[in-house]
Parts: structure tokens; C-alpha cells; sequence
């Protein structure tokens, strides 16, 4: 097995590739898992390099996807990672080594491995495909179906299946068990070419957001192919726009690439739509929450005009403590009443910190109104968001 | 070809020579079998070597083509000074009839086995000899097995030929027959040439099920 500990490659800021000050993930070293040095390919049977001159860091932890139209080279710079390509020159480095210093064989044992069609072995049970490579590795038949059963749990597989052939198993499941196979032998590097692509979106969504979930927990270091945008600034930590002969035209997290884009071909590749798709990936809780007119349920009527004259508005939020009761308006307060005395309305357009841009911008469009409210988990209230704030940051 | 004036089958010549057409059955089959497994060791590495290098296909399906158009009878007489009429010519003869069958056959079969099997097969850091005995040849049983039934089944009907140099199985009989123009020997020979042929279809066909459980698994899905 290749060594991966003790790792001292280059360190740096991750912070000054983060475009964003507000992200302040702070100035933590991270370790680069995998390393591309002037790597290049050619193949005899065409003109130019499928890769030229490609240099590429990718993070310990950290799920890179390649994404570029078809024939840009991205499925060749992946192949090159566990040597099923062959790099004409350059260097390739895994866990600080140089892959062409190991043996192919061995490399590839340690380096997990999905592509499109998944590829199970149709004459072998979904047992002994998840199991292939703890097999070759030797592992006694106790400590394989131990990990089978982990990965099966894992991966929300059906036990009854394990008995099953691939020929048996639908397109989504097959996926699954593909996932599974490669991290059998839990290996921190993972590359997976179009692991999703051959079943239908919805599916496709679901398996998206569970392999999404299993890398929240994992945290493998992954190279991602793609040629699907979506499927890229949904899974990213970093997106790597590739064009003809992998020439990366930008490479950096999916809020950036949609923010400022690096290159004409970045905003065409990236498409239309780019301002609500960067709105998907921003949270409520990452903009300013406004504080908006506020007035306790115990407040008198000053009080609550108070409010709305210093906030220019024509009414205010009506809170118990902390926790959101409702609104009320200059008018309901006309005779000279207490805010006690009068019954707050209820917000139509409510949000959470955790909710994304896009679906604040959603619920205050379908409500008709201009703003929504943002309260936490238990009703208390955080603020609130404005249509004009989420005009702004579409418009940066 | 039948005798006039003498009865089809005589069934007492039968009861009486039991020991005789047991020993023949068991020629018949010892001569088939040896046949089958050694034309199956010369043709697997050619076919792999085949299937791997393009190149070398032609030639050697042209060779294999070539010695399946020599008449059996024909071949055995060129082989009698070499050979002599012992076992050696008759096997040496059938043998080269398998192997246009099965050459074929294990090299569709190879040729059939999904790129992206083997491909997820290497990147999971099989070596070469794994992927070809634990990916290739696996998947492609069905067409060498299929490849298998039919050089045994032409072989039982070939081994008859071997009658005109003593060494023919059950074609010893159908030989005598013909001689003898005794027509209970002919038929005896001639039926149970047959039915040893289905028997070994039949038999066949169920190891190659036994083999190969997830075809019938994953075409009970599609169906």
C-alpha cells in the first residue's frame, strides 16, 4: 500500500484562493493531496496534446471537479492520476509520491475508482464486487463482510441485494454499488468519472445529495468529472473549468466562478442563469441580516411608531422575548392602541439562516411581498432580508 | 445402404455383444474428450493471443481454416506413414477440427467482454493475468463453452471416420456393417452416435449454466 502519512508537501493559505472575505475559513494549512506538474499527453493518433502543459493542486479532503465541454481532456487528466494514461511528461504527485516512481498495480489498489457505466463485474454477486479489492489485498473473509455490511449501511443498500447480480439491479442502485466498491478500502484519494450521469435526473439528484452527505463525513479527497455545470457547482469545493487540451481557463470554488467569471469562455460555459445559480449556493445566514422595525408585544404605540419611522416603514415585527409573533401596521394601531391590544398578522414569507439566497428570493417573489423574515429553528428572530439586498448581490 | 433379406435390427446380436458396445461407447467418448481438451489447450492461447494482437487473427484462423478443409479421410491417410495407425492419427486429425470452432469462439467471446468492465477492472489495480482469468474468460464462457458444444458434437460424428484405421468408437460398428452388410450393426452404431451426441449437448449446456448463474439472473430481470 502507498504510504500516505507524513505528507509534508507545499502548505499553503487556502484563504487567498477564497474570493470571498466573508467566508473567513480563516488561515488553516492545507495539505495538497494531489499535485499536477506540467503534465502533458499526447497520443499518437491526433495532432495536438490532449493535455498541455497542465499544473493543478488539488486539497487534502477536497472534491475537485473537472468540468469542460467533450475532448477537452478532462477524463485523460484523470486517467493520468492512476496511471491507466500514461503522462508523456510532467510529474504527477499522490500523497506527496510520485505516481510514476510506483508500481501501477498498487498505486491503483489505494485509489478509488468510479466511472460512468460504474463497470461492475456482471458475473460476480454485489458482495464480491464490493469486496474486489479488499480480495486482492488479501483481507480475511471476517474483516470483508464486516466492511460490506459498514458500506452497505452506508450507502442505504438493501442487504437482500448482496446476493444479487448487477444484471439484477436498477441504474441507481448499480451506482450505489459502484461507490461503495471504490471505498471499500476506505482510500483518501477518490476519482470518479461521471459516476451519475447514466441514470435520469431526479435519481441523479438523489444520488447526488447522498454522495454529498457520505463527503461531509468522509471528507476524501475527490477528482470529479464532469461536463454537466450544475452537477459541478452543486459538488465542488473547487471547480476546474478545462478547455481544449486541459488549458484550466479557472480554477476556484463554484460561488466565485459564477461571481466573476475568469474568462468569456467561463460565462458561456457556465450559461445563462449564472446570478441565480450563484444565489443557490449563497445561505441567509452568509449576507447581512437586516435588523428591521422591531417592537415587543408589550410595547405602547410611541414605541411601535417609533420604529417605523426610523426604519421608513409602514409597519414593524411584533416580538415575544426573542420569538416572532407577527406584524402589525400603522393603521391596526389607530385610536391610540397598544401593541398588546391589537392581533399581529402572520409573515408570508419566513426563512431560515441555513436557507440559500435563491430560496429567499423564491418565497418573498411568491408572496408578493419585499421582504422575508428570518427566524432560527425555534421561532426567534434573526432579522430580515430584503429584495434589494438579493438585487445587490445578484448584481455584484 | 441397408441389406435386403436381412432384418433391420436383430436384438439378440445386441444382448450378446453388451461388453463389446460398452468398450466402443467408451472409445468413442475417450476419442472425443481427448480431442476436445486438446484442441481447447492449443486454441485458448492462440485465441488470447489473437484477441490481444489483432494481427496475428487472420493468420491464425487462415491456418485453422485451412486444416478443417482437408478431408478427414484424406488426412488420415497422409498421417499413416508418420503415425501409423494408432491413436496419435486419428487424435491428431481430430484435434485439427476443433480448432476453427473453438479458436473462433474464444475469441468472439474475449472480444464481447465490456470495455468498461475492464476498465473499472485496471483501475481497481487488477493486473493483466487477474483481468483475463477473473474478468475475461469468466464473462466469456457462454461463447467458448458454446464453441466447446459444437467441436464436441462434430467430433463424436468425425471419430466415426476413424473406423477405416481401426480406431472409430461406435463408426467400428457402422464399418462392420457395411462390410458385413449386416444392418443391426450399422443402425447401432449410427443411433447411438447420435444419441451420444445429444447426451453430450445436453450434458454440456448444464455445465455451462452451472457456470455462468448470472446470465439467466439478470435475463429473469429484463424479461
Amino acid at each position: 500500500m502507498p504510504e500516505w502519512s507524513g505528507f509534508t508537501g507545499a502548505d499553503y493559505d487556502v484563504g487567498a484562493h477564497d474570493g470571498l472575505g466573508r467566508a473567513a475559513r480563516g488561515a488553516e494549512a492545507v495539505t495538497v493531496m494531489i499535485s499536477l506538474r506540467d503534465v502533458s499527453k499526447h497520443f499518437s493518433s491526433s495532432a495536438g496534446n490532449a493535455v498541455n502543459n497542465l499544473s493543478l493542486d488539488i486539497n487534502e479532503g477536497e472534491l475537485a471537479v473537472l468540468v469542460g465541454p467533450s475532448g477537452c481532456g478532462k477524463t485523460t487528466t484523470m486517467r493520468m492520476i492512476n496511471r491507466l494514461i500514461e503522462p508523456t511528461s510532467g510529474a504527477i504527485f499522490v500523497g506527496g509520491s510520485d505516481v510514476m516512481k510506483q508500481d501501477p498495480v498498487m498505486l491503483r489498489r489505494g485509489i478509488g475508482y468510479v466511472i460512468q457505466s460504474v463497470g461492475l463485474l456482471p458475473h460476480r454477486t454485489i458482495e464480491q464486487n464490493i469486496a474486489t479489492v479488499p480480495s486482492l489485498l488479501g483481507w480475511d473473509d471476517d474483516r470483508i463482510r464486516a466492511r460490506v455490511t459498514e458500506l452497505t449501511a452506508l450507502l442505504d443498500l438493501d442487504d437482500e441485494l448482496l446476493r444479487r447480480y448487477p444484471g439484477e439491479l436498477s441504474g441507481g442502485q448499480r451506482q450505489r454499488v459502484g461507490v461503495a466498491r471504490a471505498l471499500a478500502v476506505d482510500p483518501p484519494v477518490m476519482l470518479m468519472d461521471e459516476p451519475f450521469a447514466a441514470v435520469d435526473p431526479i435519481i441523479r439528484a438523489r444520488l447526488q445529495d447522498q454522495f454529498l452527505e457520505i463527503q461531509r463525513r468522509l471528507k476524501k479527497t475527490i477528482v470529479f468529472v464532469t461536463h454537466d455545470i450544475d452537477e459541478a457547482i452543486k459538488l465542488a469545493n473547487r471547480i476546474a473549468i478545462l478547455n481544449f487540451g486541459a488549458k484550466v481557463e479557472q480554477y476556484a470554488p463554484p460561488e466565485e466562478i459564477l461571481r466573476a467569471p475568469a474568462s468569456d469562455f467561463v460565462s458561456r460555459f457556465v450559461g445563462a442563469e449564472r446570478g441565480l445559480k450563484r444565489l443557490a449556493l449563497i445561505s441567509v445566514a452568509d449576507v447581512e441580516i437586516e435588523p428591521g422595525p422591531v417592537v415587543q408585544r408589550t410595547g405602547t404605540q410611541d414605541e411601535a411608531r417609533r420604529a417605523m419611522r426610523e426604519a421608513g416603514s409602514e409597519w414593524v415585527v411584533v416580538l415575544d422575548r426573542d420569538k416572532l409573533l407577527g406584524w402589525i401596521d400603522w393603521w391596526m394601531m389607530e385610536g391610540g392602541r397598544n401593541v398588546a391590544a391589537v392581533e399581529p398578522r402572520e409573515f408570508a414569507a419566513i426563512v431560515t439562516p441555513g436557507s440559500s439566497l435563491r430560496t429567499a428570493l423564491d418565497i418573498i417573489v411568491q408572496s408578493r411581498t419585499h421582504i422575508a423574515v428570518v427566524v432560527d429553528g425555534e421561532n426567534r428572530y434573526q432579522g430580515i432580508v430584503t429584495l434589494d439586498r438579493l438585487t445587490a448581490e445578484l448584481r455584484p | 445402404m441397408i441389406a435386403a433379406g436381412e432384418p433391420l435390427i436383430r436384438w439378440n446380436w445386441i444382448s450378446g455383444h453388451g461388453s463389446d458396445i460398452l468398450a466402443r461407447l467408451g472409445e468413442h467418448i475417450e476419442l472425443t474428450v481427448i480431442a476436445v481438451a486438446v484442441g481447447l489447450l492449443i486454441s485458448f492461447p492462440l485465441g488470447v493471443w489473437a484477441h490481444r494482437n489483432r494481427r496475428v487473427y487472420a493468420p491464425v484462423t487462415w491456418f485453422a481454416g485451412f486444416v478443417y478443409t482437408i478431408p478427414s479421410l484424406a488426412l488420415f491417410v497422409l498421417l499413416i506413414p508418420i503415425t501409423g495407425l494408432t491413436i496419435t492419427t486419428v487424435e491428431i486429425g481430430l484435434v485439427s477440427y476443433t480448432l476453427l470452432i473453438l479458436i473462433r469462439n474464444i475469441v468472439a467471446g474475449l472480444d464481447e467482454v465490456p470495455d468498461d468492465v475492464k476498465d473499472s477492472a485496471r483501475g481497481m489495480g487488477l493486473t493483466d493475468r487477474q483481468i483475463l482469468w477473473r474478468v475475461e474468460v469468466p464473462l466469456a464462457l457462454p461463447v467458448i463453452i458454446a464453441g466447446i458444444r459444437v467441436a464436441t458434437v462434430s467430433t463424436i460424428g468425425l471419430v466415426t471416420v476413424g473406423a477405416f484405421i481401426g480406431k472409430g468408437g461406435l463408426g467400428q460398428f457402422i464399418l462392420e456393417g457395411l462390410q458385413t452388410f449386416f444392418n443391426t450393426e450399422i443402425i447401432l452404431g449410427a443411433v447411438l452416435s447420435v444419441v451420444l451426441a445429444f447426451f453430450a449437448e445436453a450434458i454440456l449446456l448444464g455445465f455451462q449454466r452451472l457456470l455462468t448463474p448470472w446470465v439467466r439472473a439478470s435475463v429473469g430481470r429484463s424479461a
